[in-house]
């Protein structure tokens, strides 16, 4: 009679081990073997990060210098210059997207959370996360449609526009689930002292989930830092500083982009730099929201 | 930096194929006048056509002329000749010089010479020892005035071509990848070996490409240059709008591929302050500006031309009154 | 007296405009859908009035010379691409969220966790800068003369080693999508009742085997969710795309050809079509790719949500 398979075969002594009957030793290395794809798919996966971390802040670190933050482009085929007026055109262009972006998503956000149980909420809800998957460069088509052509030109309210639409939904869905966090025995609490509804969900819900809002926020910002089609075509670019909103106005995204299809080998560095100036940032705006969220968690229960 | 805040700031977009000398020109002229600011997109003729006909850009820029249909909708516009410029037919990994003539680099673009020693091309190059790599053909990818010159020569020497293909800023390629501008063309071609691709002139010095010297119409084979532009443009019926071809010129040694690269602006302009400034900047570049033109590798306006232009210039007007520079000489 | 620093003060008018307020941002959301909506179907008219829907599909011509439109390259191009990504990404993602969440120590998890998120976070013009500049050489000068000798009679792999076409383009794709399969997948596992899976290994089952009979059975709706949601991704995205896939617009069988996505070509086509047509074609291949995305989306959401409501209710 064939012995029954035993799972404590494992913890047994080796000579009793080698007694172990073949189904339970082919299970075994089935284990190890998925256990090693799985690992290896972590290689896979972990891979061209590192190549592509490595890469950025090597070859990007040749090029940062004082002139490439403060000085505008050198003409074509000449090196020299920087990408001051890009860099300063992404603060720029994002924080105008802020303005756009960030009241309507959270105030999104706290309608979902507060006033989002019935049917506009349901259908809200279902719009936000649809619409976070629609892809950028429709979003940026849509402000060409919108601002572009009715000012008669690019500029950089109109990319702001296209990047704040971009912030909103994923900013909705983000900002809801924060808000939700909050007990409700704040809320019930405050009502119960005579405070009104609203004042209530303004002061006393929304301060609290308050780290959970800006960790949302400094999320979407560091996503519309990073987009690059929808500005082809509504801020385009610039080779000077530009302050005013009405005019094309220079960003990192789009000079990466210019630099890097370009045949001169003086872009290709500058790309690289830029390209390390952008992850800075985003890094920068990630790794804030991040503290944020992990000083959040041991705060106010 | 007050002036940096207090600049007038003049848009434009358009051709790549001048970028590099534009680039240049603004980059001076702004030298010269802190408080002008000519930001230029190159974004291609295309592009550049279609901004200033819905006058999202104070100047647009094309080597292509504007077609009828074009002019219709862009009522009072101006080609501004600007300077002369040549295509070079560039390549990977293949001697430069390497000679071609018209059919055949017709037939490369259109799929049917794959390789590099095909017996078409060695019995052009006797003793050139041509790599056994396949044709990588690079086109661009955006609506482009480079283009529009290029096809327009290849339909005027390949009848398969003009049948099968056409002439435009952007036509149907029946092989070969896709470049973004200029740049990306040159770019493709630098980076692949067994390209050949269609760049400026100035694209392909800067980059140190070899180019291919190409049958004339009187059977010479010619490289591009700033001589044989010159010369293909040199016996030109210029006519009143400047919107003429001069490729497959006659000429010894003229090169097939040149063309005219143009500004264009309205006639009337709608901004007192712009409308100046951007005549004055037409009438700088067609007088000092050339000079800045050799040794990026463009050929200066003839000097016919260039009076001709001198008196478009003048004409322009700022909301209906003739301007200080009509009335000055 | 007591107005001032009353808290109570303020109430039942503040509470209608904060509640109206509030409805308006919630709107707004459908109204940003509906404007995308109409701005889009606005400025693509003049091509379908002349082209014809049907024919707009199913053509394969894109002559903006000769006003002739068809968006089936670009639609083919899009399916190609994201099918290698999918193929590519789905069984490393699988196999990175199962690690993570199954089988990796605390520590461990954390740190793979922690690069994750960094991949999800790289723009996509960097993951195209870094394609071209590293992934496009390895592909022409290594890996396709490669597979060009071992499988060169597959149609699939004919022609000559660019570098740049749909196997670039999708390679590159299936590094994007990755993190957000992985991330979905730990999120639908972990919210997994871990009584399943204990219940598998009393019994005697291996890792691997409470993995695939308890864990993956329930997981699987919410994993093809996560899928979709990759694939959704895939086809929309725009920068990696364009800079590596050869914009030609015709469709080839190679995977080593070049070709050309809907999000490339209106990116690179849109600052400079003229006329009505052109753009109004160009609007028309972003019409299509925003019906495609939207109902994978859609789809995506609600297998996702099936899955993890599912089993919190079993609980």
């Amino acid at each position: 009679m064939k012995e029954q398979a035993d799972p404590m075969a494992a913890e047994m002594p080796r000579a009793v081990a080698r007694r172990t009957p073949s189904p339970y030793r082919w299970r075994r290395a089935t284990n190890a073997i998925m256990t090693g794809l799985c690992a290896l798919m972590v290689a896979i996966a972990v891979v061209p990060l590192i190549s592509i971390l490595y890469l950025v802040i090597s070859r990007g670190i040749g090029s940062l210098s004082l002139t490439f933050f403060t000085h505008l482009p050198a003409p074509v085929g000449e090196t020299g210059g920087g990408i001051g007026n890009a860099l300063v055109g992404t603060l720029y262009i994002v924080g105008l997207a802020c303005f756009i972006g960030l009241p309507f998503g959270i105030g999104a956000g706290v309608f979902l959370a507060e006033r989002g149980d019935g049917k506009l909420g349901h259908a809200v809800r279902f719009t936000a996360e649809v619409l976070s998957g629609v892809p950028s460069v429709i979003i940026g088509v849509v402000a060409y449609g919108l601002v572009v052509m009715p000012m008669h030109r690019f500029s950089a309210i109109a990319g702001a526009v296209a990047l704040g639409i971009l912030m909103v939904p994923t900013l909705a869905r983000s900002t809801e689930e924060m808000v939700r966090l909050v007990p409700r025995s704040l809320r019930e609490a405050s009502l119960a002292l005579g405070v009104p509804a609203w004042k209530t969900s303004l002061f006393v819900v929304l301060r609290t989930s308050l780290g959970g809002l800006v960790n949302a926020a400094l999320l979407s910002v560091a996503r519309a830092a990073g987009e690059t089609a929808p500005l082809l075509f509504t801020a385009l670019n610039n080779q000077y500083w530009n302050f005013r909103p009405d005019q094309p106005t220079a960003s990192l995204t789009v000079q990466i982009y210019n630099y890097a299809i370009s045949p001169y080998e003086d872009w290709h560095q500058k790309a690289w730099g830029a390209a390390l100036c952008l992850l800075l940032l985003v890094g920068l705006l990630s790794l804030t929201a991040r503290a944020l969220a992990g000083r959040r968690q041991t705060g106010p229960a | 930096m007050t002036t940096i805040l207090m600049a007038l700031l003049i848009n434009g977009a358009g051709a790549t194929f001048p970028f590099p000398l534009y680039s240049k020109w603004f980059n001076e002229y702004n030298k010269q006048h802190a408080d002008l600011q000519f930001n230029y997109q190159s974004i291609g003729s295309g592009g550049g056509i279609k901004q200033i006909t819905e006058r999202t850009v104070d100047f647009g820029a094309t080597d292509a002329p504007m077609s009828e249909a074009e002019l219709a909708k862009a009522p009072g516009i101006l080609h501004v000749p600007m300077v002369l410029g040549a295509v070079a037919v560039v390549s990977n990994g293949v001697p430069d010089g390497v000679k071609l003539g018209g059919d055949v680099l017709a037939d490369i673009f259109l799929g049917k010479i794959s390789k590099w020693n095909d017996p078409r091309i060695a019995a052009l190059n006797p003793g050139v020892k041509l790599p056994d790599t396949a044709i990588a053909v690079a086109h661009r990818s955006d609506g482009s005035g480079t283009t529009a010159v290029f096809t327009d020569y290849l339909a005027k020497v390949s009848p398969e071509w003009k049948s099968g293909v056409g002439a435009g800023k952007s036509v149907k390629w029946p092989v070969g990848l896709g470049g973004k501008g200029n740049e990306g063309v040159t770019g493709l071609v630098k980076s692949t070996p067994g390209a050949i691709g269609y760049v400026e002139l100035a694209y392909a010095k800067q980059n140190a490409l070899p180019m291919v010297a190409l049958k004339n119409a009187d059977g010479q084979f010619v490289k591009p240059s700033i001589e044989s532009t010159s010369e293909a443009a040199a016996g030109v019926e210029m006519p009143a709008d400047y919107r003429v071809s001069i490729t497959n010129a006659k000429g010894k040694g003229a090169y097939p591929i040149s063309s005219f690269t143009y500004l264009l602006v309205y006639k009337d302009q709608g901004d007192a302050e712009k409308g100046k400034a951007l005549q004055g900047f037409l009438w700088w570049a067609i007088h000092d500006g050339q000079k800045l033109a050799a040794p990026l590798d463009y050929a200066p306006l003839p000097k016919a031309v260039v009076a001709k232009v001198e008196g478009t210039v003048k004409s322009i007007t700022v909301k209906g009154a003739k301007s200080d520079l009509a009335t000055a000489k | 007296m007591r107005r001032r620093n009353d808290p109570s003060a303020g109430g039942h008018a503040g509470d209608q405009v904060f509640a109206g307020s509030l409805t308006l941002f919630g709107g707004g959301v459908l109204v940003v859908f509906g404007l995308i909506v109409l701005v889009c179907v606005q400025l693509s008219r003049p091509a379908f009035a002349k082209i014809g829907f049907f024919h707009f599909l199913a053509g394969s011509d894109w002559n903006p010379v000769e006003d002739s439109f068809g968006a089936l390259p670009f639609i083919y191009g899009t399916l190609v691409t994201a099918a290698i990504a999918i193929v590519v990404a789905v069984p490393v993602s699988i196999g990175l969220a199962l690690f993570l969440t199954e089988m990796a120590p605390a520590r461990v998890r954390r740190v793979v966790g922690f690069f994750v998120e960094l991949l999800a976070g790289i723009p996509s013009v960097v993951y195209g800068l870094w394609g071209l500049m590293v992934l496009v050489p390895l592909l022409r000068s290594s890996v396709q003369p490669a597979l060009g000798k071992a499988f060169g009679f597959v149609p699939l792999f004919s022609g000559p080693p660019l570098g740049l076409g749909y196997l670039a383009a999708g390679l590159i794709l299936a590094i994007m999508i990755l993190p957000t399969i992985a991330s979905v997948s730990v999120e639908v596992l972990r919210t997994m009742p871990s009584s399943l899976r204990e219940g598998a290994l009393a019994l005697g089952a291996t890792r691997w085997e409470a993995i695939r009979m308890a864990v993956l059975p329930y997981a699987r709706r919410g994993m093809l969710g996560a899928v979709m949601l990759g694939l959704g991704r895939a086809l929309g995205e725009t920068m990696a795309v364009t800079m590596l896939i050869g914009n030609q617009p015709e469709i080839h069988a190679s995977l080593f050809a070049p070709g050309y996505s809907l999000a490339s070509v209106i990116a690179n086509e849109y600052a400079e079509a003229t006329g009505a047509i052109h753009p109004g074609a160009l609007t028309g291949l972003a019409l299509v790719l925003f019906g495609v995305t939207l109902l994978l989306s859609a789809s995506a959401r609600l297998l996702v949500r099936l899955s993890t409501g599912q089993l919190r209710s079993a609980a």
